[in-house]
């Protein structure tokens, strides 16, 4: 494994753009030609030249956003040869260096330039410094790693999105790709739940999306002031009203996993078949390549096998206590 | 009064017997809100049942230094307000419509009644009633988790991104 002194440090002297906000260059939504998946620098041979799996590759960050208190998007460029094309659902570990690696879902589509959005809540020490990266800094990318949504799979039938507080960040790539491609789909409802109005991420794309008159998109949180008139409840209790016709329904749910354990069972319940009810679960990755076994659920290692699994697959480990 | 066919079309009903919505609808009306015009307030006494046919209802309480907070929303086929059914029968919380909202009211003292004359509509009014309130209770159980809350811990164990 590189060390970090190997890999550089922050660029000095290239100087420290400031958080721009919303529509900062590269953050702004791309152009609908624009390939949702990374692909175009990876197609040119990047892709599994890398000699060593656990070395990361140097990416600047380009450009920062703060999405909520704790939650920033961090654009990034690749320094060295940049990672492999990536699919929706399948994420990254991101290094802090000198600090440590965290998985990070990849939060949208590349730029045309080969940049990656990450978003990231600070939770811990190498998520913290990893949120704090300002514009010009340095970070390690290893990946992309895991299992995708399979968005494809639900050509033909019904899709049913649903995605509590930051979930939305490893679906927003899925939604990308149904919207690319919205004539190989029936019905798509987006269904999210969060906290209180202050904490939906991407409100303004949510806002944009629920403006697309074949897009049924909800959001429901756990309470509110009077100024909100959405709903308030469970994000379980948006399925009830959401159209799709549970036989040819594919559907995708990311957040906390009590949450999807619910939404996964309120799908099945309405008919919605276990194996097309697919959860994005969450455990301790640290080397990415089922090989430390610190994220293994039973048979299984989630980095390698998941993170993105069926719930038939999944629905027996998620219900055995930890010790 | 309302008609059978609007108790049927207000989903809490559906799958009752016709006997059943005939009996109701002699408690029945229909209600109509403007957005943000209360439907109850906390304190007052709680002399009917709704159910919402469109539209939505928040349920919410002003807190001191705090303002209202909505607690719940209800939303189309499901029902509002339980304390009519239980002494000493005053609403415990406000209720506004969200948006603009109609409704089916049934009056309480006649409901009650109707439910004590016949025991099979009794039990199963109380089985679907006790249904929604077996959701909302997990719905207000799993809100107390606070699933969204501020992640505790470490990288990898809970969700950095």
């Amino acid at each position: 494994v590189a060390s970090p002194a190997d890999l550089g440090s922050p660029v000095a002297g290239r100087g420290r753009p400031e958080d721009h906000g919303r529509g900062l260059r590269g953050l702004a939504p791309e152009p609908e030609a624009a390939a949702w998946a990374v692909g175009a620098l990876a197609a040119a041979g990047g892709a599994g030249a890398w000699p060593e799996p656990m070395a990361p590759r140097r990416y600047r960050v380009r450009a920062r956003r703060r999405e909520l208190a704790d939650t920033v998007t961090l654009l990034l460029d690749p320094v060295d040869e940049p990672i492999g094309a990536y699919l929706p659902g399948q994420f990254n570990m991101l290094y802090a260096f000198a600090v440590g690696e965290a998985a990070i879902s990849v939060s949208g589509r590349a730029t045309a330039d080969g940049a990656l959005p990450h978003t990231i809540r600070a939770v811990g020490a190498t998520s913290r410094a990893l949120c704090a990266a300002r514009p010009g800094e340095m970070v390690g990318v290893r990946g992309p790693f895991g299992t995708s949504w399979g968005v494809g799979d639900g050509a033909g039938g019904d899709v049913v999105v649903v995605a509590g507080g930051l979930g939305l960040a490893p679906l927003r790539p899925a939604i990308h790709q149904l919207l690319a491609e919205r004539e190989r789909y029936g019905r798509i409802s987006l269904l999210v739940g969060a906290r209180s109005p202050e904490t939906l991420l991407f409100r303004h794309e949510l806002e944009s999306w629920r403006g697309h008159f074949d897009l049924h998109v909800e959001a429901t949180v756990d309470a509110a002031g009077a100024g909100w008139h959405g709903h308030v409840g469970l994000v379980t209790g948006l399925l009830e009203h959401a159209p799709f016709d549970p036989a040819s329904t594919l559907a995708l749910a990311c957040g906390p996993e009590v949450m999807m354990r619910f939404t996964a069972q309120a799908l099945v319940d309405r008919g919605v078949p276990a194996d097309a009810v697919r959860v994005s679960l969450e455990r301790n990755m640290k080397c990415a390549i089922a090989f430390c076994g610190h994220c293994q659920l039973g048979p299984t290692f989630v980095c390698r096998d998941g993170p993105v699994f069926p719930w038939s697959r999944v629905e027996r480990l998620v219900g055995i206590r930890e010790a | 009064v309302t008609t059978r066919a609007t108790l049927v079309a207000s989903g809490f009903f559906a799958g009752f017997p016709p006997g059943d919505l005939e009996r109701l609808d002699a408690c029945a009306a229909e209600v109509e809100l403007e957005a943000d015009r209360h439907l109850f307030r906390q304190g007052e006494p709680a002399d009917r049942f709704f159910v919402v046919r469109e539209g939505l209802v928040a349920v919410e309480l002003p807190v001191p230094g705090r303002g209202v907070l909505i607690v719940d929303t209800v939303g189309e086929g499901d029902a509002v307000g339980i304390s009519w059914l239980f002494e000493p029968a005053r609403w415990q919380f406000d209720a506004r419509a969200s948006r603009p909202t109609r409704l089916v009211a049934l009056d309480a003292g006649c409901l009650r009644a109707a439910l004590d004359a016949d025991p099979e509509l009794g039990h199963r009014f109380t089985r679907r009633f006790a249904a929604v309130v077996q959701h909302r209770l997990q719905s207000a159980r799993l809100r107390l988790l606070d699933l969204y809350g501020p992640a505790a811990g470490e990288d990898g164990g809970g969700v950095p991104g």
